[in-house]
């Protein structure tokens, strides 16, 4: 099982793996914000919780479509699939990682990125936390609409269509953590929400993400 | 070791492709299918390996014993000879990759990646992993594309050796390999002509619901 997880990042980190790309989406995402919002700390700043949930999200949604598609162009699925390894375990460990390689790198990059925003100092501890108990969920659910439209030709923006409503509870709650944070309110119940909402993803998701390969795959 | 296959139906997609195909290999046998392209060859080892449930028939055998190779190679070009068969082996829980490398003659590749070999390297490499995958059955899909005649005679050896030791092989090929213990299945009698084809929307949630 291992195995599968160490070629993962192996291909990521490659020339060609992708890695980086997302953090760099991020990244330029964050500064164009100023521009299309203006200059005015006072109204940044009271956004900015919420922009760099978004900016997160977006960001994790732009590598979702390699994390099948490439194992089921060059036939590795079809091998995966009859090898000893359950598909559920495949799907689980393909959310493990594509979150290491995508959402813990944005987790990293949040804080410095909350400084081109003004984000108040309080909200920092908030924004962290939120986005690790937060972005994990984000992957696991986009390793279902990934299995979901595996083989289809240039299936992208459908996986985006499909993807995007179900990141809704995640980001509502991720960014409501994190505002709390910066009003300087408690933020513990969004927080335990978010966190709840991963372990669900977890728990239930690799299954139907499983279910819908073994269907593509036929 | 044996592979039994009695009353078998199986379909690509909508459409049922072979009906009533049965047959068995027993440990240290080879079958070569035969049959004209599009008659279900593919069809028929992607059933047996298990990526298309049957439509009506069983197949019997060990649990955990086919190894399928396709058409695809499932290679990675990023990572080297060694690297892609280490994962293999990761996966299927070997060690072992030296024979592997040594059956295909892949040493003086070992280092290299992937993506920089020629077409039938590519294919040696796909067919090392069958090794690696430890299992007896082997079920190879058209496994000589773009091999020359002597890794022709190569991988027959390794078929060869694999059957020795009391494996078994199903091998849809046009070309004779010369194996001495091969039968041939031409599957030409079991194509599905004339069958009405099951109803194509029957696993389409959306048709489904409106219905």
């Amino acid at each position: 099982m291992i195995g599968l997880l160490k070629r993962d990042l192996a291909l990521a980190i490659r020339a060609g793996g992708g890695f980086g790309l997302s953090l760099a989406f991020f990244l330029i995402f964050t500064a164009l914000v100023p521009f299309g919002v203006g200059p005015e700390t006072g109204r940044l700043s009271e956004m900015a919780a919420g922009l760099l949930w978004l900016g997160a999200l977006l960001a994790c949604l732009l590598s979702l479509d390699r994390i099948f598609q490439l194992d089921w162009e060059d036939g590795t699925l079809d091998l995966l699939a009859t090898s000893p390894l359950p598909l559920e375990s495949v799907a689980a460990l393909k959310a493990l990682a594509h979150w290491l390689t995508t959402g813990l790198p944005l987790v990293a990059a949040a804080p410095v990125l909350g400084i081109l925003l003004n984000l108040p100092g309080a909200a920092y501890p908030w924004l962290i936390a939120s986005l690790f108990v937060g972005t994990p969920a984000l992957s696991i659910i986009g390793t279902f609409g990934a299995a979901l439209t595996v083989g289809i030709k240039r299936g992208g923006l459908l996986l985006s269509l499909l993807v995007l409503p179900l990141y809704v509870p995640t980001l509502l709650f991720g960014a409501l953590a994190a505002t709390r944070g910066a009003q300087g309110l408690d933020a513990t119940t969004p927080l335990a929400l978010t966190a709840g909402i991963t372990l669900g993803a977890a728990a239930l998701l690799p299954f139907a993400a499983a279910a819908a390969l073994r269907v593509n795959l036929r | 070791m044996t592979l039994r296959v009695s009353d078998l139906a199986c379909a690509r997609g909508p459409a049922q492709v072979l009906a009533s195909v049965s047959f068995s290999v027993e440990a240290g046998e080879a079958l070569i299918l035969r049959g004209p392209n599009g008659a279900g060859k593919t069809t028929l080892l992607r059933t047996l390996a298990g990526l298309t449930p049957p439509i009506t028939g069983t197949i019997a055998h060990e649990e955990d014993a086919i190894a399928y190779a396709g058409h695809a190679d499932g290679l990675k070009a990023q990572l080297s000879v060694t690297e892609n068969l280490t994962f293999w082996a990761s996966i299927f829980g070997t060690d072992d990759i030296t024979p592997a490398l040594t059956a295909f003659d892949l040493q003086s590749l070992a280092e290299r990646r992937a993506g920089e070999l020629s077409a039938g390297q590519k294919r040696r490499l796909s067919l090392a992993r069958l090794l690696v995958t430890g299992r007896p059955i082997w079920c190879l899909d058209e496994p000589t594309v773009s091999l020359d005649t002597e890794n022709t005679a190569r991988f027959a050896a390794a078929v060869e050796a694999h059957l020795a030791q009391g494996g078994a092989a199903l091998i849809a090929t046009h070309i004779d390999l010369g194996l001495a213990n091969a039968r041939t299945l031409d599957i030409t009698p079991f194509i599905a002509k004339g069958l009405p084809a099951s109803d194509p929307f029957a696993d389409d949630p959306f048709v489904g619901a409106l219905s």
